[in-house]
C-alpha cells in the first residue's frame, strides 16, 4: 500500500553530535541513522565529524573508523570489503549501494548521509531485517530442476548457452535493487522485486533447466511479476552494474511468447 | 544469528522517499502516472464539451467561458502537456516491451527526451492555436 510518510515510531529525530578531535585538518561530517532496540524510542540522526586523514577511501573505511575510534555502539553488516558478499548494502547519499565499493568523496552534499536499505523493518542502526527478501528468493526455487535422468558426468551447456547467464549470475543478493524500488516499497509483500525476478530469469533461461513452464506458471500473477512499472531505480543503483529491469522485461516477453 | 522472532511490529521502518535522491527515470515514471490521471480528467472535460454542444448555444457559450478563464486555460495547458508526454512515454514503453533501451544511460536520455518533446510540442501547439485566434 502506498504510504508516503513514515509511521510515527519511525520518524527520525535529531541525535548526538560527535565533534572532530582538536587539530583535525580534513574534517568530513557523517550523518548516520541510529536505532537501538534496547533503548526503544524513535530512530535518530547522529552526526560524526571525522578526521579524514585517518580514514581510507571507501564509505566502509569511514564506518569502521567511527566504530573503532569514535563510537563502538554503531552497528552495521560487513564482511568481504570488496563487493562480492553483499553484506554492507545501505543507503548512502540517497542511493542504495555497497559501503565497501563506494568512495566517500563521491557522495554529493556536505555531509555523507547513511541510512539502512529503505522501507524495511530496522533491527539496529544500519541493519535491516531481510527475512522477507530471502523468503521470496527461496520461493522461486533457485536451483536446477530436471526430469531427465542425471548424466554420468556433468550437465552439459554450450558456451553460447552459458553466455546467456552473463549479467545475471553475478548478482550477490545485496538487496540494493529491491529496496530501491517504489513498487517493492508499496507492495513488497506481494511483488517479488527486482533481485528475485532477476534470479527467476536466470533459471528460466538456463539451457539445462527443464521446468521453464512451471516457473512461468508460478510468476503468472497480478503482483509477483507485473508490479514492475519500469521506474528503473534497480538498474540505476545495482553496485554490480546488472539490469534487473531488463531481466523482468525478458520474463514478460517469455510470458507473451508462450501464449502466441 | 540475530533474533528476529519478536516480530516487525515494534521495529521502525527505514526511511525511503525521505532520503531518496531521484533519478530522471523515477521522475518520468511518476510524471507519467500523473499525466494518465490528468487524461482521465481530460476525458471528462471532453465529454462535458460534447454535452454542452448538445444542450444548446447558451450552455455551450457558458462552458466555453469556463474553459477560456485563466484557470480553464491552465488546465487545458496541462492537458496538452499530458497528451504529448503520454505519446512520448508510450513510444519509450514500446521499445522496453521489446527488451530495448534499458541501460540506465539510455533510459535517462529517453526520459529527458520525452519531457523535452512534451514541453516543445505543448508550446508549439499553443503558439499555433494563439496565432489562429483561439484565445
Amino acid at each position: 500500500m502506498v504510504e508516503l510518510a513514515l509511521p510515527k515510531n519511525s520518524q527520525v529525530k535529531s541525535g548526538k553530535h560527535w565533534p572532530a578531535p582538536a587539530g583535525a585538518k580534513k574534517v568530513k561530517t557523517f550523518k548516520i541513522y541510529r536505532y537501538d532496540p534496547e533503548a526503544g524510542g524513535n530512530p535518530r540522526w547522529d552526526t560524526y565529524d571525522v578526521d579524514m586523514d585517518a580514514v581510507g577511501p571507501m564509505v566502509l573505511d569511514a564506518l569502521l573508523y567511527i566504530k573503532n575510534s569514535i563510537d563502538p555502539t554503531l552497528a552495521f553488516r560487513r564482511s568481504c570489503r570488496e563487493g562480492v558478499c553483499g553484506s554492507c548494502s545501505m543507503n548512502i547519499g540517497g542511493r542504495n549501494t555497497l559501503a565497501c565499493t563506494h568512495g566517500w568523496a563521491e557522495v554529493p552534499g556536505k555531509a555523507v548521509q547513511i541510512s539502512p536499505l529503505p522501507h524495511l523493518p530496522v533491527v539496529k542502526d544500519l541493519i535491516p531485517d531481510l527475512t522477507l527478501f530471502y523468503a521470496q528468493y527461496a520461493s522461486i526455487e533457485p536451483w536446477l530442476h530436471t526430469d531427465t535422468p542425471e548424466p554420468q558426468t556433468e550437465w552439459k551447456q554450450s558456451p553460447e548457452d552459458r553466455e546467456k547467464l552473463d549479467g545475471l549470475y553475478e548478482c550477490i543478493l545485496c538487496a540494493c535493487c529491491s529496496t530501491s524500488c517504489p513498487s517493492y516499497w508499496w507492495n513488497g509483500d506481494k511483488y517479488l522485486g527486482p533481485a528475485v525476478l532477476l534470479h527467476a530469469y536466470r533459471w528460466l533461461i538456463d539451457s539445462r533447466d527443464e521446468a521453464t513452464g512451471d516457473r512461468l506458471d508460478a510468476l503468472e500473477d497480478p503482483f509477483k511479476l507485473y508490479r514492475c512499472h519500469t521506474i528503473m531505480n534497480c538498474a540505476q543503483v545495482c553496485p554490480k552494474g546488472l539490469n534487473p529491469a531488463k531481466a523482468i522485461a525478458e520474463i514478460k516477453k517469455m510470458m507473451v511468447e508462450r501464449v502466441v | 544469528m540475530t533474533d528476529t522472532s519478536r516480530g516487525p511490529l515494534e521495529r521502525p521502518m527505514s526511511p525511503h522517499l525521505q532520503v531518496w535522491r531521484w533519478h530522471i527515470t523515477m521522475a518520468c515514471s511518476i510524471l507519467h502516472r500523473g499525466c494518465v490521471i490528468g487524461l482521465y480528467v481530460g476525458a471528462v472535460i471532453l465529454a462535458g464539451w460534447a454535452a454542452a454542444v448538445a444542450a444548446g448555444p447558451e450552455a455551450y457559450a457558458g462552458y466555453l467561458s469556463i474553459l477560456g478563464s485563466p484557470i480553464g486555460k491552465l488546465v487545458l495547458l496541462g492537458e496538452t502537456f499530458a497528451v504529448f508526454f503520454n505519446i512520448a512515454y508510450a513510444i519509450r514503453q514500446t521499445f522496453w516491451d521489446a527488451g530495448k533501451g534499458f541501460a540506465p544511460r539510455i533510459a535517462d536520455m529517453t526520459g529527458a527526451m520525452a519531457i523535452a518533446f512534451a514541453v516543445v510540442a505543448t508550446i508549439v501547439t499553443w503558439v499555433i492555436a494563439g496565432a489562429n485566434g483561439a484565445f
